[in-house]
């Protein structure tokens, strides 16, 4: 007979060991891995195409150029494979039934939410950083061609690329929360969609003036508005735009964290 | 030991489990039985705090599962073989389970060895048969040497040795004093693995009992005979609180009466008696007869019997 032997050692469930388990479970699925891999690549390899693109078709007015938005244009990719990756961290542990024993593990709940956030969002602003400044290294070669690149110390342009990252990281936060929210994945990433996207069609609809208004506090435009170094007039200060949807994702959360302690999982 | 008082829990207009008081008591296996449907898996899902109660209340070893500092060593749970996400190997998902309350490494090693896992464990989970998935369940249960265990239905997909090891692995565990609890439709392995039964039907509690009690007292003895004229021996058995039914072309089968009692009537009428048996009442006759009114999805058997 196998007997199973005892266990000798202190099995207190704390905050800090509910990330360590939550990097164990990000690291160990290869779908993690590949969603991680592939908003790295989108960044840096449509950033040097669109660079690339623009190149050949330089501006009338060089001084409305923005090179460094032209160089990071790779994000507007990436964040649906960082937010989609989000949305599947959360609803992967509900298709599978995994959440049980999640839980089951960590019956506070919020620290099972609170630790994913966590590694999720460290995980994701480690691995976007170095793709921003990659995309923009490179993609600032190429625009020199045509002197239309920028140097890294001018004003805002730090910021635009750091930004870029956060913003990503956001994102993916927005994502995890709408799955906590929905528990579903197609709901979850159909969610996404339309927070990022379906807000401004509708702005659109409406009439110049109202939209003009309305616009700039819509998420993804407010989101964005860090990424740029030459903002439009109608659009949020950087700071502000990227505050405004820090707030947006908070609230998904929050909505997450109510669903999970009070739904049955 | 867990405790429900009053357990009860409500879906829409539905009742799954409908106040449900009973103890499971540490040092022995306590098998939890009832149909398809009863609400097994939702009391277990109560007891470790992921269903909430509509009313009543749970605890395990003192506290309701939520209040519980170091969960993994009060409580070690199978829920359900699938519980695991596919992409991830055995090792893994026991390792990040192992990472919210500090266990070391070396313990996930000694689990997977343990239930028989060792070289499928950094295999991915989603290749995992129903069998190998059952014994990384009871891995998962057993990996913070918990003092009690819940394990739903932990027999489906075992094979003969799978069966028989967990039956020895259960009852080792209780003789080390732990609280276990183990749902099975398998009644006739659970005759075997459990000393105490506690049976469910329609969410509500049928029977709390020894194992040997219940298939005393519920199931009924049943004399087996054949002869050469079996409609002149049932008239002769027949009366109030007896029963005989027909079985095969010559055998009876009667309950209320000992082989004994059936013999000697068979003498006095001069009929020939071919065979005579005492059937003692398995635990899954005892159970179907309890049961049989609290079914929730029967299958209807066209015409066998006469």
């Amino acid at each position: 007979m196998t007997t199973i032997p005892a266990y000798v050692g202190e099995q207190r469930v704390t905050r800090v060991r509910v990330l360590f388990s939550e990097w164990t479970k990000l690291r160990s699925l290869p779908s993690t891995v590949w969603s991680l891999l592939t908003t790295l690549v989108l960044v840096v390899g449509f950033g040097v195409v669109y660079s690339m693109v623009r190149v050949t078709r330089p501006p009338a007015d060089p001084s409305a150029f923005d090179g460094a938005g032209v160089s990071l244009a790779g994000v507007q990719l990436a964040q649906l494979a960082i937010g989609v990756l989000g949305v599947l961290l959360m609803t992967g542990e509900y298709a599978t039934g995994s959440i049980r024993v999640s839980l089951a593990a960590v019956p506070k709940r919020l620290d099972l939410l609170w630790g994913k956030a966590v590694t999720f969002g460290f995980t994701t602003f480690a691995v976007c950083v170095p793709a921003v400044f990659a995309a923009f290294i490179v993609g600032q070669k190429i625009l020199a061609a045509e002197h239309l690149d920028v140097a890294i110390g001018a004003p805002g342009v730090v910021r635009a690329i750091l930004g870029s990252a956060l913003f990503l990281t956001v994102v993916g936060l927005l994502g995890l929360g709408l799955g906590g929210v929905l528990r579903n994945t197609a709901g979850g990433i159909a969610a996404l969609f339309g927070l990022l996207f379906a807000p401004q069609i509708i702005v659109g609809f409406l009439p110049e003036s109202v939209s003009d208004q309305v616009y700039k506090y819509v998420p993804a435009a407010a989101g964005q508005a860090i990424m740029f170094v030459k903002p439009d007039v109608a659009s949020l200060s950087p700071w502000t735009g990227f505050g405004m949807f820090c707030l947006y994702t908070a609230v998904v959360l929050a909505l997450a964290a109510w669903q999970l302690r009070r739904r049955d999982a | 030991m867990i405790e429900a008082r009053g357990l009860t829990k409500r879906y829409g207009d539905k009742l799954a489990v409908d106040g449900l008081t009973f103890t499971v008591r540490p040092g022995v296996v306590t098998g939890f039985l009832g149909p398809n449907g009863a609400g097994k898996s939702t009391t277990m899902r109560m007891i470790l705090g992921l269903d909430a109660p509509t009313s009543g209340s749970v605890t395990v070893n003192g506290k309701p599962y939520r209040a519980h500092t170091a969960p993994l060593h009060e409580v070690g749970a199978l829920l359900e073989a699938r519980s695991v996400h596919p992409g991830r190997s055995a090792y893994n998902h026991l390792l990040a389970l192992a990472r919210t309350s500090g266990i070391r490494r070396s313990r996930v090693d000694e689990v997977v060895e343990a239930v028989g896992l060792g070289g499928a464990a950094r295999r991915r989970a989603g290749r995992f048969s129903l069998g190998m998935g059952q014994r990384l369940g009871i891995a998962t249960a057993l990996l913070g040497d918990p003092r009690t265990v819940i394990l739903d239905e932990p027999l489906n997909g075992l094979d003969t040795e799978g069966i028989r090891w967990v039956r020895t692995l259960l009852q080792g565990l209780a003789a080390e004093g732990r609280t276990v609890f183990v749902s099975s439709h398998l009644m006739n392995e659970m005759a075997l693995t459990a000393q105490h039964l506690i049976v469910i039907g329609r969410g509500r509690l049928i029977a709390d009992t020894g194992m040997e009690q219940f298939v005393k007292t519920r199931g009924r003895s049943v004399v087996r005979v054949r002869t050469t004229h079996p409609d002149a021996l049932a008239a002769r058995l027949r009366g109030p609180d007896v029963d005989v039914s027909f079985d095969a072309d010559e055998t009876l089968s009667v309950s209320g009466l000992t082989t004994d009692q059936v013999g000697m009537a068979a003498g006095a009428a001069g009929i020939t008696l071919l065979e005579l048996t005492a059937q003692q009442a398995s635990l899954e006759d005892a159970f179907m007869e309890l049961t049989s009114d609290a079914v929730e999805y029967r299958t209807n058997t066209v015409g066998a019997n006469r």
